[in-house]
């Protein structure tokens, strides 16, 4: 991942004078409490959940913590980069396509042909860029590197162009509606606007069966616990003091000799392989993958959840994403025809005037003295990010 | 630090570990029956049906008013003593144009509701995603839109229109009026792209030359390079199956270009009245659509339905096939209910067979080997007023045959 | 010969409509760093203005002079409430007054669905503008698509001369290039961005006038073409005009040109691809602002 980056974000910081990246205090408090917070986490969804949501329900709830997987990465590349990424949807989709090609051929048995093909695409066998994904050896790795590859030759190109900010959102913009259109042009070969649908067995196991759908939900929220382990080691790292560097003046980290283009490079391809491990454990979850889930608007979709928790710490986003994926399941049940006004005035009444998200509201109730640790490079709760403010001159 | 490194490899390793083994918490036989059905909720003096539309979202245009016919039924059959003796209580979700979501409210109302029927679905895809659904939990889904056909969900009932009652005959119709060739027309989905499939076998079978082919992603409302092509192709007729939005663009198009019902008449498989009131009859006085009911369609069960609707929803309301497609779906529901005797799914699947209804469109029939309704196709013309009115029918309700079985032309299709 | 200069006035007229949806996002992005995706809705609000219009007024032709500037001021007063409730707080987070006008924008299309009905509505062209001309050679020119060419040309000359020659217009500059400048030099910085806003979201509303007359009038009409607006104005690059005009024009060409030589969905695609790979030779667009201040 690293080979074509002169200066490798780690050597790069072993290479620094000390002091010039404050070291990683381990601040043994902090250690325990995010063990018991994992333990907690753990709890909740190992035991509570399955107890008691009904099978609906928890299927929902796994769906949801698929989306909490998109939102960790998100909250690495944005709430810690400054990268505004704007087209998730895309990994989302290049994981869960990858996961769907893979199941729908192993429904199909050897040899066959996922049924759709012979509907629509009258073709009399299987494209040659299918055929790999016959193989889970294959497609299994795949749903992970594919999307972490796409992110990494666009990512190369751009960053080192030093195109940001709004520049960089809107271009990922584009990506999602790039690949929508794309996919659906290719009705023979991908579903269409239909997507992949009818997903049965999940490597042996059906679907159908109820034991298999929580045995699903299960793995995913193993998943989540592992990413979020991940990504806690990555902020806490010296890499994730020199990316939150990198997001709060870039030019600053290029004169003391760093290449910001190489740190954010990381921080995308890491969000991307997340997206696409979320997409692919959706697509066993809800049975379906479709050009609805990756375009813009579920793009924009995952971004919101990440600022509604809040975006520069650890479990903001994926609170926040289960929240709003939530709020938009119940709202929805409730008020089928006025839903849509709560769900923007939530996200207009957090974003402008809670910027540190849902996760701000819980510090600024708690009072508590400065930690050793934790406060200097979490957020403040004003939300005064000068990442941002460095793009303008202030007001 | 190495030894801190490798512990938290250690624990890595361990949740990876731990996901194996929760996996084998999984059963990989399914024993029999062990996933199927919920069971409809009618013990009470009510009966919960599930009506699943887009409220929000691109397809809210169509969808709400198909949305508003259901409930016109719905409060029909509750004045009448309901169905069973029991009143229908609609359960109403938005499926937000969106298809993961239509699956998820369509197991919602199946296993939390407990709904007896769900009424609903407009695109091919949201079909088609909560086709697994339906199936998985022997729920009963009525789709009330006109589709590609090549379907056959043994827990879904198609009320709308399959390609031989409404493509067929459209073609017929244009053969009969001598056109030679044809442009198709349509947006980028399956609904179209199976139709125009369709087209060619025939057009192969019958003479006739398919002149172009273009499809605009849904949405999509710029049709300037796609209006110079047919009016450079010399086609003399249009085959139009674009969707919603960009058949307001198309037709606006297609009349700045100079291009007019007589020269080159465009045949729509889309656009009911509801959608010339959006586009304008400015831009489709005289143009024709296929389909198997217009408003204007005469008898008295769609004089008491036009105006039933209009005294419920206002005077400037039209209604148009879908819509009739959705209400006439409750009344057959009910009069499989009624025969079978029970909610039971099984039961009326069992039952269907031979149900006739005397609907606004005129005698429909349920063939229970297909699950698809006898209806009559009809050809239209639109007015000045923004109504259509009819230039041809079938004559007799056609028998459905979503496999096109029974079309030689078409073997090599399905 | 006749279908290429077809295709070529087809890809001048898709560049008119870009410029026009557009122009008002190079003043309120451009100029102001605003990412407003709630300006697809105000050019609902110009459609809708018409389409309210024509309700009273019968004339077809008059109602859509009426409707320009009547859609400018309920466009540019949506902006400015939009300003005043919103967007003042976030100059210093432009990333997040995207994720605010989303919500925005998602509340507007309901609240159109709730006054004007989910399906989409009708205005009335003039006849006039339902025609074309025909050149020699059997080429015709539309004049709905003459109407909108010559619209978003005369807002481009009237934007270009009132930045250039009024006050009002120094003002703007002098606060894009340097706002730090501007307002120790005494300018009232927070009415010039509020009349900036109100100027750039008044011309959305007169893109929906002139939309009437090409596509849908409904809820979500907005959505489909904002994105595209966008890519214009990074493409031409920030804090100037004409940067924006010129690929307007130059992207619609392409697309036209695509489109008839593939399909529209490969044509699109190619045009997402001709932007990345613009953005890897200028990564600041087509024209930059050379400013002092330290970006």
């Amino acid at each position: 991942m690293t080979a074509v980056t002169p200066a490798p974000p780690d050597t790069a910081v072993r290479q620094a004078p000390a002091g010039a990246v404050p070291p990683n205090p381990p601040g043994g408090r902090s250690r325990l409490r995010a063990a018991a917070g994992f333990a907690f986490g753990a709890a909740l969804l190992f035991a509570v959940a399955p107890l008691v949501l009904s099978d609906f329900r928890l299927a929902l709830l796994a769906k949801y913590l698929c989306v909490a997987m998109v939102a960790v990465g998100i909250g690495i590349a944005w709430g810690r980069g400054g990268m505004l990424t704007l087209g998730q949807g895309v990994f989302f989709g290049l994981g869960g396509y990858a996961m769907a090609m893979h199941l729908k051929l192993a429904d199909a048995g050897p040899g066959g042909m996922p049924d759709f093909m012979q509907l629509y695409g009258q073709l009399d066998e299987l494209p040659l860029w299918w055929r790999p994904f016959a193989s889970p050896w294959f497609a299994l790795p795949a749903t992970v590197l594919l999307p972490m590859a796409v992110a990494f030759g666009l990512g190369s190109l751009v960053f080192r162009r030093r195109v940001r900010g709004a520049y960089f959102a809107i271009l990922s913009q584009a990506l999602a509606a790039a690949m929508v259109i794309l996919l659906i042009g290719q009705q023979g070969t991908t579903g269409g606007t239909n997507g992949l649908t009818d997903i049965q067995g999940f490597f042996g196991y059906d679907l159908d069966d109820p034991v298999n759908q929580r045995m699903v939900y299960f793995i995913i929220a193993a998943v989540l616990l592992a990413l979020l382990a991940l990504a806690r080691q990555l902020i806490h790292s010296r890499y994730g003091e020199l990316l939150v560097a990198v997001r709060d003046g870039e030019e600053r980290v290029r004169f003391l000799g760093y290449d910001p283009a190489s740190v954010k490079l990381v921080a995308y391809v890491v969000a991307a392989g997340m997206a696409g491990l979320a997409g692919a454990l959706f697509v066993p979850a809800v049975g379906i993958i479709s050009p609805a889930l990756i375009g813009i608007v579920p793009s924009i979709e995952f971004v919101i959840g990440v600022a509604v928790g809040g975006r520069a710490t650890l479990l903001g986003p994926v609170l926040g994403a289960v929240a709003v994926a939530w709020a938009r399941t119940a709202l929805s049940e409730r008020f089928p025809g006025t839903w849509t006004y709560l769900q923007g005035l939530l996200f207009v009444v957090v974003v402008a005037f809670l910027p540190g998200g849902l996760a701000s509201l819980w510090a600024l109730t708690r009072h508590r003295a400065p930690g050793p640790a934790s406060d200097r490079r979490g957020w403040s709760p004003l939300g005064r990010r000068r990442g941002d403010r460095a793009e303008v001159p202030a007001a | 630090m190495s030894l801190l490194w490798s512990r938290r490899i250690l624990a890595g390793a361990m949740t990876v570990v731990a996901a194996a083994a929760l996996s084998a918490c999984g059963s990989k036989t399914s024993d029999e029956g062990g996933a199927a059905g919920v069971t409809a909720d009618v013990s009470g003096d009510t009966v919960k049906v599930g009506l699943l539309n887009s409220l929000s979202g691109t397809m809210a245009i169509s969808e709400v008013t198909v949305r508003d016919s259901i409930m016109l039924a719905v409060e029909e059959i509750n004045a009448a003593g309901g169905v069973l003796g029991k009143k229908i209580q609609p359960v109403g979700e938005d499926g937000a144009s969106d298809w993961p979501t239509f699956a998820e409210k369509a197991e919602k109302l199946i296993s939390e509701d407990r709904v007896a029927a769900v009424f609903g679905c407009w695109t091919s895809a949201s079909r088609k995603a909560v086709k697994p659904v339906f199936e998985k939990n022997k729920a009963l889904l009525f789709y009330p839109v006109q589709y590609e056909g090549l379907e056959q969900s043994p827990y879904i009932f198609y009320t709308g229109a399959t390609t031989n009652q409404q493509i067929v005959p459209g073609l017929d119709y244009l053969k009969a009026q001598g056109v030679k060739s044809v442009y198709l027309v349509g947006s980028d989905y399956v609904f179209p792209r199976t139709a125009n499939k369709i087209i060619k076998a025939y057009a192969a079978a019958n003479g006739m030359t398919v002149a172009g082919e273009d499809y605009a992603p849904l949405g999509s409302t710029e049709f300037g390079t796609i209006v110079n092509k047919v009016k450079s192709s010399g086609a003399a007729a249009v085959f139009n199956t674009l969707n919603g939005d960009s058949n307001v663009a198309f037709f606006k198009e297609y009349k700045s270009a100079g291009l007019t019902a007589a020269a080159m008449p465009v045949v729509s498989v889309s656009i009911a009245e509801e959608e010339v009131k959006g586009i304008g009859t400015q831009y489709l006085q005289g143009q024709l659509t296929a389909w198997n009911y217009y408003q204007t369609t005469p008898g008295a069960a769609n004089s008491k339905f036009v105006a039933a609707y209009k005294a419920k929803y206002g005077a400037d309301k039209p209604t148009s096939d879908p819509m009739e497609a959705a209400y006439v779906s409750v009344y057959l529901w009910k009069a499989m209910v009624t025969k079978a005797g029970a909610f039971d799914v099984e039961k009326v699947r069992t039952a269907s067979d031979g149900i006739t209804f005397d609907a606004p469109e005129g005698l429909v029939t349920v063939d229970g080997k297909t699950q698809h309704i006898a209806k009559t196709a009809r050809i239209g013309k639109i007015g000045a007023d923004g109504l259509i009115t009819e230039v041809w029918n079938s004559g007799k309700p056609v028998a459905p045959d979503p496999f096109l079985k029974t079309y030689p032309w078409a073997s090599g299709l399905s | 010969m006749t279908v290429l200069f077809g295709q070529l006035f087809t890809g001048i007229s898709i560049g008119a409509v870009l410029l026009l949806i557009a122009l008002g996002l190079a003043l309120t992005f451009g100029q102001m760093n605003v990412i407003n995706m709630a300006h697809g809705e105000f050019i609902m609000a110009g459609a809708y203005t018409t389409y309210v219009l024509q309700q009273s007024i019968t004339s077809a032709g008059l109602s859509l002079v009426v409707a320009l500037p009547v859609a400018f001021v309920v466009a540019g007063t949506m902006g400015v409430l939009l300003e005043i409730l919103l967007i003042r707080r976030l100059y210093a987070r432009p990333l997040d007054t995207l994720l605010v006008t989303w919500g925005v924008s998602l509340m507007l299309q309901q609240l159109a669905r709730d006054v004007f009905g989910s399906p989409n509505v009708q205005t009335r062209a003039p006849d006039l503008l339902t025609g074309n001309v025909a050149l020699p050679g059997g080429l015709t020119i539309a004049n709905n698509r003459l109407f909108i060419l010559a619209l978003a040309l005369a807002a481009v000359a009237a934007l270009t001369l009132a930045l250039r020659l009024t006050p009002l217009g120094r003002r703007i500059r002098a606060v894009v290039q340097n706002r730090d400048l501007a307002a120790v030099s005494g300018i009232p910085t927070a009415r010039i961005d509020r009349t900036t806003f109100f100027l750039g979201s008044g011309l959305a509303g007169l893109a929906g006038v002139a939309l009437t007359l090409l596509g849908p009038i409904g809820p979500t009409m907005g959505t489909n073409l904002i994105i595209d607006a966008f890519l214009v104005v990074v493409v031409g690059g920030i804090g100037q005009l004409k940067g924006s005009v010129i690929v307007a024009f130059a992207l619609g060409v392409l697309q036209a040109t695509g489109e008839y030589l593939t399909t529209l969905s490969v044509a699109k695609v190619i045009v997402f691809v001709a932007i990345v790979a613009f953005l890897q030779w200028r990564p600041q667009g087509l024209f930059t602002l050379r400013t002092r201040s330290l970006a």
